[in-house]
Order: structure tokens, then C-alpha cells, then sequence
């Protein structure tokens, strides 16, 4: 049965399906729903979990990386502004491989203020070592928060569950609750030990030489990229019980698609649309959802996009002195190919302005007249 | 209770080999807390000296796991710890946090602040050493008037901040202070702390010849005198009432000052204004106690 709700209950929902002991959190717009909704349940006795109030992110991630290292099941949230606070614990939490799981709603970094979706904060953390994955509704949100611990549970590497501040935060739509009996068994109690073994008393997370600095990078290195493997098969297990999987990437008509757009999180339910309507009007598009970005799928991305001619990167991000971010990632991905295709870069949405179904036809329309590339074109209005 | 008393005196903490220099302070506190603490218990150590005295891997100097944190998450990361051994149902494993003056008076006072204000079941132990002493000698707000740090090449002008004041605010269950010198009454304070649920926290001022220009054999002199010029009341505070642990012997400030090299530019009335402060600061806790000070005389 489906219940209305907005993205924000998704995720609140994920996680306590997912039987998480502790939830440390801070208030911040427009994650603080999933805080509320949270704190609710546990005083209505329905969390099984505690929760603690911390007085900043910082904190919460803090928090959040000492509780996970006894081997309890942990989760926080944040957005912007806090998640950018939480910089330096984010390595901190990858480095000493605690699967933490965190729901992350973009919203636009100041300065200039503003509260909108807006995908820097999530992508400024792309070189922490989490597992990144965005997602376009409601749904998706509630499945990959039940997905991700089971991944980070298995590889040892935190996720961010990532989600539109706003477009999917607070829009409702219907969503199916899991039956709990069936995500208890899709994602057992934490199988992690206690890392404090009073038997072994050891100085975990200490100073290291150069020699082994080198190697535990290169250790998380070759296991986040092992990870693919494992996030693939957790989310063909959860279609196989739920009946419900997104893949690392999502393809649209891209069978005959002469040229083909890339998004991810909210605006790729827009662009369905739009993509639908410009097939109906004779042209050829095609649609690639990017759902995970951390590990980046750079080989999946490469065999769907072969023989593509053109390709359109719309970005609601920004990497002031380069471009939009998924843009750059695509395009390191694809430079192996033999044959390339242009890609050209369109920045849409930042501050969470909205990206209409005409503005990304408009978008379609600008890539398929093109024979070149050049910089990123902004987009504001169709 | 486990029966661990003053005279159990075998087991180590702190083991042979750590990194401390010659004549520190901060080590023998270690030692001494840890001591105390027995095992099993969960050390916290976060960036600075006491991070350092630990070694570094794949070596460990503490006989009980530890975990070597952020700079300014002490008190978070004890109790995130502690949060979870609860919720593991071994929630009476102590689990201590030690941490600078840095870590405690500057870069972690908020996240000390908020654990204390949610009671969190840890003891936080700051090592006052009273600058940067790690990072080469710089000065930090537990720096003393007039001292001499690399960054206060001239003198620190600044004031140290009562740092019990800011803990007395927070009505913890337990806080205290104590003192090298005196380790029996340092023990007692721990193993009291070990035995009290919630948010403890106990400061220990700690000589640190490297960076207070003091010979290595100076550091429990010092320690002693410290207590003797009221520079540190030795003292105790229970749900926010304060008691008095000893009665100092009064000795004029400038013993203590001339004792160390970092106050050697130190002028007649910059002496002066610290023994002002001294009495001030002696006074008012005089004032704030509210029994009358019965601890033993220290001839
Ligand atoms: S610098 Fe000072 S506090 Fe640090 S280890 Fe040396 S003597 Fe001890």
C-alpha cells in the first residue's frame, strides 16, 4: 500500500525501517523535516533507536564515526552549509571506514543566502571517499537509504543519500513502506565488530609514516572501486525482494538516440518529460540518469554512451574556474573511447530555481543544432 | 563496586615507551588517570601532546584500546563511544577523554560545552600545559598573563580564561581539580569520577619543561608550587557546589614565576599584577565556596 509523503519522510522512513540505533543531528533547512520526523518517532516509542541533539554538524558526524566505531548502526542528515561544516569529519569517517549512512538534501551554499536545491554542497565532498547517490524522487530516496547500509555495511565506506532541497524534501508523492519483516531480512542487525577489543588494546586511527599513509590510500582506493560490484548486486537483491531497482545508471531511448541528456537527482523527472515530448515531435533524444557518482560508474557510462554523437551535461552545480561538476566527470569517463562524443555543458537550476520542461526541451534543442563545444551555457529561463 | 583502591597499585595505564619528553607533566597525569581508571576502559586522545605520548602506529603506549581523534571533538567522540558501548549493554566501561588546553579552552569548548549540557556518560580529563605545545610553543587562551610563547614573543597580553567558571556553568554531576603534586588526592578524584554517572570533568594543570623553559627535573616542584601560590585551588565541584580540597600554603607567586624560563622578561609590576590577579581569583573562590575550606594543611 502507498502512503503519501514527501521526500524528507522517505528517508525518515528508510531509516527507521532500517532499525538504526543512533541518529545524531542538527537542525538546518530543508533537511530539519527528517530530524523532526525522527525525534517524533522516538518519543512515541517507534524509533528503537536513540536519538542524540547535538549543538552542531560537526558534532553529529562526530558522533555519528565514534558510535559506529563500537559497531552500532548510526545515521544523520544535513544540508549545505552544515554538510560543508562537516568537511573534515567526512574524511575522518571514510578514512576510518565506518558505514555510517547520511541523508544529505542539497541546498545552494552561501554566499549569496539562499535555501534551494543546489548540488555543490553533496559534490564539494566528492574527494571524502563516501559513496554518493543521488536520487530522483521519493521512492528512490526511501529504497536507497535501505540499500546504502547494506553497501556500506559491506565495504566499510560511508554513504550519502542524496536528495533535491525542496523538489523531492518536500514535495509529496506516493510512496510504498516495505514490509519491515522484509527489509530485516534484505539488511540484517550491523554484522561490524566492536573496533575497541579490550583484548587487543590497540590506538586505532593514529599517526602514520608517509609508507603507510600511501597505503591506506591506495587501500581505500581499490576498495571503493570494488564497491561498484557490490552496490550493483545489493540493488539487483533489493529488486528481486521489493520488486523495485534503479541501477548505477538509468538510460532512456538511448537504443536509437542520436543525442542523449545527462542529469541526476530531481530534474531527470522533468527531462523524462521533456525527452517524451521532443520524441514526439520527431527528434531522437535520449535520457542518461546519473544515480550513483561516488564510485563514478566511468566504464558504464562509456558502453551506454557508445556511438552516441551528442551529448548535453545539465548541471545543478558549479565549480567556479572550471564548469558543472558531472560534466567534468563524464567527460574524464569518456576520454578512453575511441571515438568521443561532444559534449557540451549546461548549468540549470543553482539556488534551486526552478527547470521547467520548456527550458530543458530549449537545452535538447541547443545540443542537437550544435557541431561544436564550448563553454558551459547558462540556462535561467526557456 | 570492583574493589579498586589507592593500594592497588600494579597495574599501568600508561605503558613504558610513550613519547613524552623528559620531566613532562602531561605523562605522569596520564599515568596516573589511567591508573586510577583500570581496565577495561576507552581512551580518547585527540592532536597534541597527549596524542603524541600515546606513539604512533602500529605501536600504542595505553593499555586499553584507544582511539586518536579530531582536535576539537574530545568530548563528542567520548561520548559517541560511550553512546554506543551502552548501547552494546556494556555501558560501565569508563570511556575518558583527555585533551589540551588547545582542545578544551579553544578549538573544542563548543562541542565540550555540548556534551556537558546533554550530560553525555564520559570523563574529560584536560591536560592544561598551558599553550601549543606541541605544535612548537604557541600561545592559547589557558596561556597565562605576561608568559612567553612563540607567538607572544613579548609576553601574552591577554588574560587565561577560568575555564572551571565555564564548567561550573553547565551544572555537570562532577567536576574537579587537581594536581601532579598530589596523586593520591589526583587518584581519589578519578576513581570518584569513574564511580559517578554522566559528565565528568577533571582539569590538571601540567608542567611542560620544553615549553615553560624549566630543567626536566623542575616539573613536580613546580607542580607543588602551583598549588602553593593558589595558581591552582585544588578543588572539587558537585552538581555546582564547590569544596575546597586544601588550604594552600601561601607562598608569594613570584617563587613560582621566577622558577620558570618562559617568565624570565617578566618586570616588578607584571609580577605584581599577577600575584593581584592570584589574590583576586583566590578571594571570589573563597566567596563561591559554600562550606567553609576544611581540606588537610600541606606542610
Ligand atoms: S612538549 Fe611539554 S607537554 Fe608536550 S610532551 Fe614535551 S614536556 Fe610534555
Amino acid at each position: 500500500m502507498k502512503e503519501l509523503m514527501t521526500g524528507n519522510e522517505a528517508i525518515a522512513h528508510g531509516v527507521r525501517l532500517s532499525r538504526v540505533q543512533l541518529v545524531a543531528a542538527y537542525p538546518i533547512t530543508p533537511q530539519t523535516p527528517i530530524y523532526e520526523k525522527l525525534s517524533q518517532w522516538e518519543s512515541e516509542g517507534k524509533l528503537g533507536g536513540v536519538m542524540v541533539r547535538v549543538e552542531s554538524e560537526h558534532t553529529a558526524m562526530a558522533t555519528c564515526i565514534a558510535a559506529s566505531l563500537t559497531g552500532v548502526r548510526v545515521f544523520t542528515a544535513s544540508s549545505s552549509q552544515g554538510i560543508a561544516l562537516m568537511h573534515e569529519m567526512l574524511h575522518f569517517a571514510s578514512g576510518n571506514r565506518v558505514p555510517i549512512v547520511m541523508g544529505c538534501v542539497n541546498r545552494a551554499l552561501a554566499v549569496p543566502w539562499a535555501f534551494g536545491s543546489d548540488q555543490t554542497d553533496t559534490l564539494a565532498q566528492r574527494d571524502t571517499g563516501w559513496i554518493q547517490f543521488y536520487c530522483e524522487d521519493n521512492q528512490e530516496a526511501l529504497d536507497t537509504v535501505i540499500q546504502a547500509f547494506r553497501v556500506s555495511e559491506t565495504v566499510c565506506f560511508p554513504s550519502m543519500v542524496i536528495i533535491d532541497g525542496f523538489y523531492t524534501s518536500h514535495f509529496m508523492e506516493p510512496v510504498e513502506i516495505p514490509p519491515q519483516e522484509a527489509v530485516d531480512e534484505f539488511l540484517p542487525p550491523l554484522p561490524m565488530p566492536n573496533r575497541f577489543d579490550f583484548s587487543v588494546p590497540a590506538f586505532l586511527s593514529n599517526v602514520v609514516g608517509p609508507l603507510d599513509y600511501f597505503r591506506f590510500r591506495q587501500r581505500s582506493f581499490s576498495d571503493m572501486a570494488h564497491s561498484m560490484e557490490v552496490i550493483k548486486r545489493v540493488d539487483e537483491e533489493f529488486g528481486r525482494t521489493f520488486g523495485r531497482s534503479y541501477g548505477v545508471l538509468e538510460g532512456v531511448h538511448l537504443e536509437d538516440a542520436e543525442a542523449v541528456l545527462i542529469t541526476s537527482g530531481a530534474i531527470t523527472g522533468t527531462a523524462r518529460v521533456a525527452v517524451e515530448e521532443l520524441r514526439g515531435e520527431g527528434f531522437r533524444m535520449g535520457l542518461l540518469k546519473i544515480r550513483l557518482f561516488r564510485p563514478f560508474p566511468a566504464k558504464e557510462v562509456c558502453r551506454l554512451l557508445e556511438g552516441k554523437r551528442k551529448v548535453g551535461v545539465i548541471d545543478r552545480n558549479i565549480s567556479i574556474g572550471q564548469g558543472g561538476i558531472f560534466c567534468q566527470e563524464l567527460k574524464a569517463a569518456l576520454y578512453p573511447m575511441a571515438t568521443r562524443p561532444l559534449v557540451q555543458n549546461y548549468i540549470a537550476g543553482l539556488g534551486g530555481l526552478d527547470v521547467p520542461v520548456e527550458l530543458i526541451k530549449e537545452v535538447a534543442r541547443d545540443l542537437m543544432g550544435r557541431d561544436r563545444e564550448e563553454g558551459p551555457i547558462w540556462m535561467a529561463e526557456p | 563496586m570492583d574493589g579498586r583502591t589507592l593500594k592497588q597499585r600494579e597495574y599501568e595505564g600508561l605503558r613504558p615507551g610513550h613519547y613524552a619528553c623528559p620531566g613532562c607533566g602531561m605523562a605522569i597525569a596520564m599515568r596516573l588517570v589511567l591508573k586510577a581508571l583500570g581496565s577495561p576502559a576507552v581512551v580518547v586522545s585527540i592532536p597534541g601532546c597527549n596524542a603524541i605520548i600515546g606513539n604512533t602506529y602500529p605501536y600504542s603506549a595505553f593499555n586499553v584500546p584507544a582511539f586518536h581523534s579530531a582536535f576539537e571533538i574530545a568530548a563528542p567522540t567520548a561520548a559517541g563511544i560511550a553512546r554506543g558501548l551502552e548501547i552494546r549493554g556494556q555501558g560501565d566501561i569508563p570511556v575518558v577523554a583527555f585533551a589540551g588546553d588547545g582542545g578544551t579552552f579553544d578549538i573544542g569548548l563548543q562541542s565540550l560545552s555540548g556534551a556537558a549540557d546533554r550530560n553525555e556518560n564520559i570523563l574529560y580529563v584536560c591536560l592544561d600545559n598551558e599553550a601549543y605545545m606541541n605544535t612548537g610553543i604557541q600561545s592559547s587562551s589557558a596561556t597565562p598573563p605576561f608568559a612567553w610563547t612563540m607567538t607572544t614573543p613579548s609576553g601574552r597580553t591577554g588574560r587565561k580564561k577560568r575555564i572551571m567558571e565555564i564548567i561550573l556553568a553547565h551544572r555537570i554531576p562532577y567536576a574537579a581539580t587537581a594536581s601532579i603534586a598530589f596523586p593520591e588526592d589526583l587518584m581519589r578524584k578519578v576513581i570518584r569520577a569513574r564511580n559517578i554517572k554522566g559528565m565528568r570533568f577533571i582539569y590538571i594543570l601540567t608542567p611542560c619543561p620544553t615549553g615553560w623553559r624549566t630543567p626536566e627535573d623542575a616539573t613536580l616542584r613546580l607542580s607543588l608550587l602551583a598549588v602553593h601560590c593558589k595558581v591552582l585551588p585544588i578543588l572539587e565541584i558537585v552538581e555546582g557546589r564547590i569544596r575546597l580540597n586544601m588550604m594552600p600554603k601561601n607562598i608569594p607567586v613570584s617563587e613560582y614565576l621566577k622558577a620558570q624560563g618562559r617568565y624570565r622578561h617578566l618586570k616588578e609590576e607584571e609580577m605584581e599584577a599577577i600575584q593581584r590577579e592570584v589574590d583576586e581569583d583566590w578571594n571570589r573562590l573563597l566567596k563561591l565556596t559554600e562550606e567553609s575550606p576544611k581540606g588537610q594543611s600541606l606542610s
